[in-house]
């Protein structure tokens, strides 16, 4: 390749000019998509008069890192950042566990009627009942207001039930035979043999669905009003949507108490409390969602066979 | 009869004593996992019951009167109610019609993408363009609240500028309503989309446009002829899924960025059905509603896959 290019002839302007042209378009829509970030950042950690006053756009001012001690004395905030992380993990467990478990249930070809209890799955990811008859369902089960509205309908995904048992399918049927042989059972089977081979898939989907648990909104928007219940995401929401009741709420935080010793520079603000959560959402996704890419493109390939 | 159905789930083996078959056994295992798919997937299907009563909480539903279609009739009954669901409709269609206008969009990103031979510059726009998608739509909000909102960055610098007397009302106004959506949209998701390109991309024959150099192809007719004819199965493919969830815009972005000032164009079918059940509590007339869009979206599906099968002897689902 690199032989080939050497031994063309030089650019022509007409070439440069679409160079450059292409390199400044991709580098402003980059940007466009990073800024934004970058701007919540620093005026969380720049002095929060500077920030309040639009000073701080570029660059970090008068830095200090007050705000992230202060928005955890914040009534609510701390039990919200505990049902954040609690159904991102329960839930991610439980979803792939059972991505795992049925994927390779429904290799099984002994399994009575496989077929229609396979399709009987699948066939949900094309109907949806609706808002309000699920809101009316959730209500009737006792889920409302219920930690488990978090976790328990999201278990079987057909999606990635599907990528768990293309993946299953396409690891050496031998292994399983090898270990029938010895006279293991299916479930010892599943978690001695399979789990172990599965875990690039099983990577993935972890990774899909704790993004999708950590980002979550509607569901706390339908089926809870227990504010105890707020993940991180819904208490944003309220907070960009009620300024009133965020000063309130700032102004009875405890590290307001001495707020005549408070100094502007690191005093709660409603913009910073809003900009520090949000920081504080947004940090995870920032750590794992280069690999996100990476793992997407495979589970594209493998989802693209049809199960 | 009755023979034969035992044999389905019992193993004669030797002799008189009963076991269960390993079949029905594997099948045993899957069904706590079937039983919660048939209740959060099949169950709700009943609630479509509720359509055809005057359903009232905290009442139960025997309580209730039986009205048979006057909810679905209610939808077009009064000039009132007839203006209300066209301008709904209207803001449905336009937010997925322009979404499928601007598709081609992620196309041609992918495609100039490759056009870059810096390897390290490719690679940190991918990622970077990408960032946006991950995060939810109140994280959007709160990004739009932090530049835009009036003691936002963007009317901060306007007016620091002399630029602007007054801030602009970027959120709370209605105008361009539909436009910002879509650029929201497009923000959060373009680089994302491209991501499916890129690998289709990746997977085209390099002989092909060696081949078409030794020929004299310039860079346009690489693009032209080899990229393009390249991507249009997988555009096909998501054009079809696109047309398919026409009605279905979802809640979360309509539903934050929605106020008391642009609500006339922003409340799609998701957003309004929301607002009509939840908000206002009229859960029957609700469920008509959205009882209504899912028989017309399943159609939907029916009708691209079908014209799938006969326009690439496949179906997409």
């Amino acid at each position: 390749m690199a032989g080939a290019s050497a031994k063309k002839q030089p650019p022509r302007g007409g070439d440069i000019l679409f160079n450059v042209v292409n390199y400044t378009i991709f580098a402003l829509f980059t940007i466009l998509c990073v800024y934004p970030f970058y701007y919540l950042i620093i005026n969380t950690i720049s002095s929060n008069q500077l920030s309040a006053n639009g000073q701080i756009n570029f660059l970090p001012r008068e830095i200090q890192f007050q705000n992230y001690v202060s928005i955890f004395k914040l009534r609510g905030l701390p039990q919200a950042l505990l049902v954040s992380v609690m159904r991102t993990a329960v839930g991610t467990a439980l979803t792939v566990f059972a991505s795992a478990f049925l994927g390779f249930m429904f290799t099984q070809e002994k399994m009575w009627k496989r077929r229609f209890w396979y399709r009987f799955m699948i066939v949900t990811m094309y109907f949806n009942a609706g808002l309000i008859p699920i809101f009316i369902l959730m209500y009737n089960l006792h889920l409302t207001n219920n930690f488990l509205v978090y976790v328990i309908p999201g278990i079987v995904q057909p999606f990635n039930v599907i990528l768990a048992k293309t993946y299953i399918e396409s690891t050496p049927k031998s292994l399983q035979e090898a270990a029938e042989i010895d006279g293991a059972g299916i479930l010892r089977i599943f978690f001695l043999v399979i789990l172990p081979i599965s875990v690039p898939i099983l990577a993935t989907i972890a990774i899909f669905c704790a993004v999708g648990q950590w980002n979550s909104f509607q569901d706390t928007l339908l089926y809870i009003t227990d504010s105890r219940l707020y993940p991180l995401q819904y208490l944003l929401y309220t907070y960009l949507n009620s300024a009133n009741s965020l000063a309130t709420l700032i102004k009875n935080s405890p590290s307001m108490s001495g707020s005549a010793i408070a100094a502007l520079a690191t005093r709660q603000t409603p913009t910073s409390v809003r900009m520090t959560v949000s920081v504080i959402v947004v940090i995870p996704i920032l750590l794992v969602y280069p690999w996100l890419q990476r793992y997407f493109i495979k589970g594209i390939m493998i989802g693209a066979v049809k199960g | 009869m009755a023979p034969t159905n035992d044999a389905i789930f019992y193993k004669r083996k030797n002799g008189p004593q009963k076991k269960i078959s390993p079949g029905f056994k594997l099948f045993l295992w899957v069904l706590p996992f079937l039983i919660l798919v048939f209740v959060f997937s099949y169950l709700p299907l009943y609630g479509w019951i509720y359509a055809f009563f005057d359903y009232r909480p905290p009442l139960k539903l025997s309580q209730c009167k039986f009205v048979g279609w006057q909810w679905f009739r209610f939808l077009f009954s009064n000039p009132t109610q007839v203006g209300q669901m066209m301008r709904v409709l209207l803001n449905t269609f336009a937010m997925s019609g322009l979404g499928i206008l601007t598709s081609p969009l992620a196309m041609f990103f992918a495609v100039f993408l490759t056009e870059i031979h810096a390897k390290w510059f490719k690679k940190a726009v991918q990622v970077l363009t990408t960032l946006p998608n991950f995060i939810s739509w109140v994280l959007v909000y709160s990004v739009a609240f932090s530049l835009f909102s009036s003691t936002g960055m963007v009317n901060n610098i306007l007016q620091s500028a002399g630029a602007i007397a007054e801030p602009i009302k970027f959120l709370d106004s209605d105008s361009h309503t539909w436009l910002k959506m879509l650029l929201w949209g497009t923000w959060k998701g373009l680089g994302w989309s491209a991501i499916m390109y890129l690998a289709t991309i990746s997977g085209i024959d390099q002989e092909l446009y060696e081949a078409a150099k030794v020929d004299g192809a310039g860079r346009f007719d690489l693009i032209w002829h080899i990229t393009l004819p390249g991507l249009l199965p997988t555009y096909f493919v998501l054009l079809m899924l696109s047309v398919a969830n026409f009605l279905s815009n979802g809640l979360d972005q309509y539903f934050v960025f929605q106020n008391a000032f642009n609500m006339t164009h922003i409340q799609v079918l998701d957003l309004y059905v929301y607002n009509l059940g939840l908000g206002n509590g009229n859960y029957a007339l609700a469920t008509a509603l959205s009882m209504m869009k899912s028989l017309v979206s399943v159609v939907l599906l029916f009708f691209v896959n079908t014209l799938s099968k006969v326009m690439r002897g496949e179906s997409i689902v």
